[in-house]
């Protein structure tokens, strides 16, 4: 069965190392949070300008001054660092961040993503969404492998306008974990009870099959 | 000392004119001008260019402004949360600069610090860098942005003195310090205003020479846009 948003974002928790500074986009990225393992030591950073990010604060003691890139409340855990954007922006295309986990609306084969903009329909701007595809070299997508109607977001070529050029390594969406490579996604992985067919079906994209593809392990 | 202080939020946005270019600190709701945003709204300054990482929401921030039609451009990174602001970009009432967060960043800083223009790798093949001159650093491309040029600068600090030093709170920092003298005229709201010398230079994060003229804001509404709390 295809996973939900919760699956996605626990398949990509096991992609955290201990040690990391990790910075989560907005939507399923911010669920990953919450499935990281407690025995490893993992930093958060929200690009509007703290490190060490906790969780939500406990009601009636949420601060309109600390909150988060998606402007949801949060709290600061000890060891935590506020700082400007300038510097925010300097830990990550100074390539100090070692996890970049975001959301996509396409995904091609050369790496390129695009998560911005659709034309004449939805201008919101990329927020800091371009500088960190730029610069992040461990850039994990997390998305849904198909839209709404069915069609593929695992593409040849995007057809929105982009966010960066060969950007991604890796992509966890609900039916697969694929990686980015010269002859196209390489299925790593399938979701508990997904097949091969599904998978080929939603991707539109070259995709390369090697052996066995084994299944997650939730 | 050189003091910077003003009595009211009029005298410190005095010379403020249509058609001026206008940089405003605050991610979101947080860390905005409020008391600086209330008098452009009461003098009904027009044409005004915004560079401000967000445009507010429809009844607050930047939201007021745009609500009377005062802004004829906007340069920001992400504008999402605010209809009216959709609705007179997709009706061209509203000139819209979308640019990168970073670069927005480093454009305001670039501004503060002398620095003519900055290259960096965001935006790189994406419409973003079009028509902008492009260089290879290192085998990475990156893409030429030029310091902003602005007539004010409405910065939020948490704490500040006569000097103008000032010091910011938890994320209410963010793009305030790097507005500080990027602009002509560099106006500072604080939530406190102290003598000198009580505040610690070690905890200084923008010293006074940045700033012109700094006040005492008043009924700081402080307002949060996602409230997300969790169970005790």
């Amino acid at each position: 069965m295809a996973l939900d948003k919760n699956g996605i974002a626990q398949r990509i928790a096991q992609e955290v190392k201990d040690g990391y500074y990790v910075n989560l986009g907005i939507g399923i990225p911010t669920l990953v949070a919450n499935f990281v393992r407690d025995d490893i030591e993992v930093e958060f950073q929200s690009e509007n300008g703290i490190l060490g990010m906790g969780p939500f604060p406990f009601e009636g003691e949420e601060d309109a001054d600390l909150i988060n890139a998606g402007k949801q409340t949060i709290t600061a855990l000890p060891g935590a660092s506020f700082f400007d954007s300038a510097m925010s922006f300097g830990m990550i295309r100074g390539k100090h961040v070692d996890l970049t986990i975001l959301g996509a609306m396409e995904v091609a084969e050369n790496g390129d993503i695009a998560n911005w903009k659709i034309p004449g329909k939805m201008v919101k701007g990329m927020g800091g969404a371009m500088d960190l595809v730029a610069s992040a070299e461990n850039i994990i997508v997390a998305m849904m492998h198909t839209n709404r109607r069915g069609e593929s977001k695992i593409l040849k070529r995007c057809t929105l306008p982009l966010t960066g050029v060969g950007c991604v390594t890796k992509i966890v969406t609900d039916l697969a974990v694929l990686e980015v490579t010269d002859s196209g996604f390489k299925l790593v992985e399938r979701a508990p009870g997904v097949s091969m067919e599904e998978i080929k079906k939603a991707t539109e994209g070259t995709l390369v099959i090697d052996g066995e593809i084994p299944e997650m392990k939730l | 000392m050189i003091k910077k202080t003003v009595n009211n939020v009029t005298e410190a946005l005095e010379g403020v004119k249509d058609g001026m270019t206008m940089m405003l600190g605050g991610f979101g709701l947080c860390g905005i001008p409020e008391n600086s945003i209330s008098e452009l709204v009461r003098l009904n300054v027009k044409d005004l260019t915004c560079i401000s990482n967000n445009a507010g929401v429809d009844d607050f921030g930047l939201g007021l402004l745009l609500h009377k039609k005062q802004i004829k451009k906007m340069i920001s990174s992400y504008v999402g949360e605010n209809a009216e602001f959709e609705r007179q970009m997709l009706s061209g009432e509203l000139d819209v600069e979308l640019t990168p967060q970073g670069t927005l960043a480093a454009k305001c800083q670039a501004a503060q610090q002398g620095f003519p223009a900055i290259f960096t790798p965001a935006g790189y093949g994406t419409e973003v860098a079009e028509g902008k001159e492009v260089r290879e650093f290192d085998g990475k491309m990156h893409v030429l942005e030029h310091a902003y040029k602005a007539d004010f600068a409405f910065v939020k600090a948490w704490k500040g003195d006569e000097a103008g030093n000032l010091i910011f709170k938890g994320t209410a920092r963010n793009f305030n310090p790097l507005m500080c003298g990027a602009a002509t005229v560099t106006v500072v709201e604080v939530e406190e205003l102290v003598k000198p010398g009580e505040l610690d230079p070690n905890q200084i994060h923008i010293p006074g020479i940045f700033v012109q003229r700094i006040f005492q804001g008043k009924s700081y509404e402080k307002r949060i846009e996602q409230k997300t709390v969790r169970k005790k």
